[in-house]
């Protein structure tokens, strides 16, 4: 069970999001992907890939941690471990077992706006997946003799993933400065004080206010036909009740933000300082028609590998820097996160990197961008589909990421398409309207004093 | 998640050899090309998608580099991509990039390895700047000290990072006064000390035709692909000059040392000897690790650890098979005031397994889940090249798709339970912990 934390997922989610690029349509006719809804309100996604014969089965809940009651952050993150602790009808972890003797891999994560839950078999044993997913999604049975330890598990977890490593406190106090009113300013993985008072009371109460078949999407991909999942899916899913009562996502918005922020931390595990900048931007649900995807070009000339701007600028140029590069995190349900980073060689210091990020940031709003610039990010993100393609296990995940965040389908098909119409000249306009610093916060990462080399 | 590393656990069956559509063996969907310029590439042809994934290896990794030059290898590797011909770092980048070609360069303790992907209407440039990286990298000095620069700012994370000097200090440790035990990234020392010329002689040493082994899929047929790889890897010198690498076993077994670390989580390597990949024992033994740590949430380490107590989120163990050392090892990450009781159990549960071997029960289930797996491994281009790559690697033979699974069938309670008493109870096992441990963990035979 992992959390894949919102950014990571989201990065590789926006570098992919479908791209049925035109060319890869001749070429391929993309992948043949069926949808439709079930009474109940279970949507179905089926992605076809007869190149061996495995399937992909996942299930998308649409609920993450930005749901979660204030004072109980963790709780999503929480019930996903949960969910692998057993039901009525299957107590006691024998879905895993099942899938340990079918040669099954299954997982779980957990980010800001989604929950979701895979498995990846052979292609006879769909049917048998879907029985027990089906089951697990309302007939849970939790005792403190299985929460108590698993809600220690996930205080490890947390301090492997944040407690320790100085770059991820950080981060996480980054993010909470970032947002001053929306939950996603919370860790996913939750703050300490709150994971240690949850308990199975509070994860069976999440659980049933958000886990039903219209609150979900199951994605099915691999050797397999629409036709042949829809059946499947009336005969496992069918049968679960729908709730009524399960209310819109509505969650507190920001305001608009009008002050550059800052956070630092020195700590002596920290060996290579870093700079780091976090601003909010629209998402693909929540920005204008094209504004996202201009934004997604922006942030690949800006800072994606070693022909864009800023590694040029800072590590080739310049020669201040070991690395340095940009993203943008635009599949997210409510407002995204564009962000830039870079390292210092020993000798420069965070000030001095930041201005030189400031400076490169600086021209693209003022002179723009190159149409060679230009043409070289959209190659790159037409060629990405295809490769994309190559993988049962990512078009699942890129399909059920986009939906759950409320993207439809057609718009996570017709990405490509948008992409490529993308103009220089909005691209500069993205730059203009949303890197600005008073939607910023800067984080540095600093040595102790002590240990700080000399300046020259 | 737990963290599983089969390494080369096995073996493959292609994305082609496993359709119910074509129901052929696997050595028949593998096409065994030999070009006209003499090189074998195994190749699955598969025109579902318009691209083409190669993955090739020479051998010669970090072992190769001598001591007070550690990381050369490794430096090397990512200087590949770093200009090469008449066209400097920008220009290659830009070359690559303009076509979405990718082409990366690793390297491990026993081989370089190289990965291209690229569109299929791009294959010809793709394979004219591979030829151009393999046989005229330019190591320009001011991309030797961008990648130098680079390798330190790293070595410095790495030096807080308790996972990073855990598993480094095991190495250390246990291959004393041999290549195994360097660090594979270097020191900033050794880092400082590496020239342009080192560079130039280790990969005149290591690039060479006579250990090159290659595997590609995708929408390509042979003729076309013999062509490509004559003008890529036809101008190579013939025979490189490796140095040669001893046979080793892990040292210091049976020892502990612990790291000071101010992290609120103790992490713990555990490792002694395992199996090379050759061992006819190797098949059986990587049932036994399944059982043990292997990966799934059914493993004794993750109920015992994991599940039952809840000590970790992360808890393994695996085999790694290097060319010339058999290593077994196991880890956690576990809090400081936790880890002594945590280490105690995972050396409990090695020592009843050592002893008593697994059940019956258990060696079906670990039978029936490597066995039904096995597909997974062959879902994309790219992961069924690296198989066919491996197997190459490991000589294990191109028929050994069609026999693999009959191998794991094969395996007895009686050969689990020799296996498990042959390489988990052996002379005892190295520890490396790094953190606080409160209370410190007893010395004496792990």
């Amino acid at each position: 069970m992992s959390i894949l934390l919102a950014t990571a997922i989201v990065t590789a989610t926006a570098a992919a999001t479908g791209a049925l690029a035109q060319r890869a349509k001749e070429e391929t006719q993309g992948p043949n992907i069926s949808h439709y809804t079930l009474k109940n309100g279970l949507e179905v996604v089926t992605i076809p890939d007869h190149r061996t014969p495995v399937i992909t089965h996942m299930i998308w809940y649409r609920v993450g941690s930005a749901d979660e009651d204030a004072g109980r952050s963790g709780l999503a993150h929480f019930l996903e471990h949960l969910m692998f602790k057993g039901t009525a009808k299957n107590p006691r972890g024998r879905f895993s077992e099942m899938l340990a003797v079918l040669g099954g891999q299954e997982n779980a994560f957990t980010s800001q706006d989604y929950t979701a839950y895979f498995q990846r078999v052979a292609k006879e044993h769909l049917s048998s997946v879907m029985e027990f997913e089906a089951d697990r999604m309302t007939g849970l049975v939790l005792t403190d003799e299985n929460v108590l330890p698993e809600r220690d598990v996930v205080l490890e977890e947390r301090r492997s993933r944040t407690d320790s490593d100085p770059g991820a406190l950080l981060a996480e106090a980054a993010q909470a400065a970032l947002f001053v009113n929306h939950p996603y300013g919370k860790p996913i993985i939750g703050w300490e004080h709150e994971i240690r008072a949850l308990n199975r009371e509070q994860a069976l109460e999440f659980y049933k206010r958000f886990y039903a078949p219209n609150n979900a999407i199951l994605v099915v991909a691999g050797d397999v036909t629409g036709p042949q999942v829809k059946e499947l899916a009336e005969k496992h899913y069918g049968g679960i009740a729908r709730r009524d009562d399960i209310k819109a996502r509505v969650r507190p918005i920001e305001p608009e933000p009008r002050a550059h922020r800052r956070v630092s931390l020195t700590d002596q595990r920290v060996q290579q300082p870093s700079f780091s900048r976090t601003y909010l931007a629209p998402s693909y649900r929540g920005g204008k028609p094209g504004e996202a995807e201009a934004i997604d070009v922006l942030a690949h000339i800006l800072g994606s590998g070693s022909t864009s701007r800023l590694h040029r600028a800072l590590v080739m140029d310049k020669s201040i820097a070991v690395s340095a590069g940009s993203y943008f995190s635009g599949t997210s349900y409510d407002l995204a996160r564009f962000g830039v980073y870079a390292s210092p060689k020993p000798g420069t210091s965070l000030e001095d990197l930041e201005a030189a990020v400031d400076a490169v940031i600086a021209e693209v709003i003022e002179k723009g961008i190159l149409e060679t610039e230009l043409t070289r990010a959209k190659t790159k993100i037409v060629a990405d589909f295809v490769y994309m393609q190559d993988s049962q296990a990512t078009l699942a995940r890129i399909y059920g990421a986009g939906l759950t965040v409320g993207m439809t389908l057609d718009q996570i098909k017709s990405w490509p398409d948008r992409i490529r119409a993308v103009k220089a000249e909005e691209v500069r306009q993205a730059a203009r309207n949303w890197l600005d610093t008073r939607r910023a916060v800067t984080s540095y990462l600093l040595r102790p004093p002590a240990s700080t080399e000399k300046r020259t | 998640m737990i963290i599983s590393k089969l390494i080369a656990a096995g073996t493959i069956m292609s994305l082609a050899l496993l359709s119910t559509a074509t129901a052929q063996s696997g050595k028949d969907r593998i096409e065994r090309i030999v070009t006209p310029g003499g090189i074998e590439i195994w190749h699955v042809r598969d025109n579902t998608l318009p691209m083409l994934s190669l993955e090739f290896a020479f051998k010669g990794g970090t072992a190769q580099d001598p001591v007070e030059k550690a990381g050369l290898a490794y430096i090397a590797a990512a200087l590949l991509d770093e200009g090469a011909g008449n066209l400097d770092s920008r220009a290659f980048q830009e070359q690559l990039e303009e076509r979405a070609i990718s082409l990366s360069f690793t390297t491990d303790r026993d081989a370089l390895r190289g990965s291209l992907k690229t569109l299929t209407e791009n294959r010809d440039k793709a394979f004219e700047l591979l030829k151009l990286a393999l046989t005229a990298p330019r190591f320009d000095a001011s991309e030797v000290e961008r990648i130098k620069a680079q390798t330190l700012a790293m070595l410095r994370r790495r030096s807080t990072n308790p996972s990073n000097i855990s598993g480094e200090r095991w190495f250390a440790r246990a291959f004393p006064n041999h290549p195994y035990g360097q660090p594979q990234q270097g020191t900033v020392e050794s880092v400082a000390k590496i020239t342009i010329d080192d560079l130039r002689a280790h990969h005149a040493n290591v690039v060479a035709r006579s250990t090159l082994k290659l595997a590609s899929v995708g929408a390509i047929d042979g003729k076309e692909l013999a062509v490509l790889v004559d003008q890529a890897f036809g101008a190579l010198p013939k025979q490189g000059k490796l140095k040669t690498i001893v046979e080793v076993s892990p040292q210091a077994l049976g020892e502990r040392e612990i790291v000071d670390l101010d992290v609120p989580q103790t992490v713990i390597t555990i490792g002694g000897a395992g199996l090379k990949r050759n061992d006819p024992d190797f098949i059986p033994a990587f049932v036994v690790n399944h059982i043990l740590g292997g990966g799934t949430f059914s493993s004794r380490l993750y109920r015992e650890v994991r599940e039952k107590r809840g000590l970790a989120y992360s808890v393994y163990s695996y085999l790694a098979p290097l060319a010339h050392a058999g290593i077994f090892m196991s880890g956690v990450s576990t809090r400081n005031d936790r880890a002594a009781e945590t280490l105690s159990i995972i050396l409990d549960e090695i020592k009843v397994l050592a002893d008593k071997g697994p059940s019956e029960d258990e060696l079906t289930k670990a039978k029936s889940y490597l066995i039904g797996s096995f597909p997974l491994r062959f879902d994309t281009s790219g992961k069924v090249a690296g198989q066919l790559l491996e197997i190459q690697m490991e000589n294990l033979g191109i028929d050994y798709i069609d026999r693999r699974n009959a191998l794991v069938e094969a395996v007895s309670i009686a050969d689990v339970r020799r296996v498990a008493n042959r390489f988990l109870k052996d002379a005892g096992l190295l520890v490396t912990l790094v953190g606080r441990p409160k209370p410190v963990p007893v010395g004496g035979k792990g």
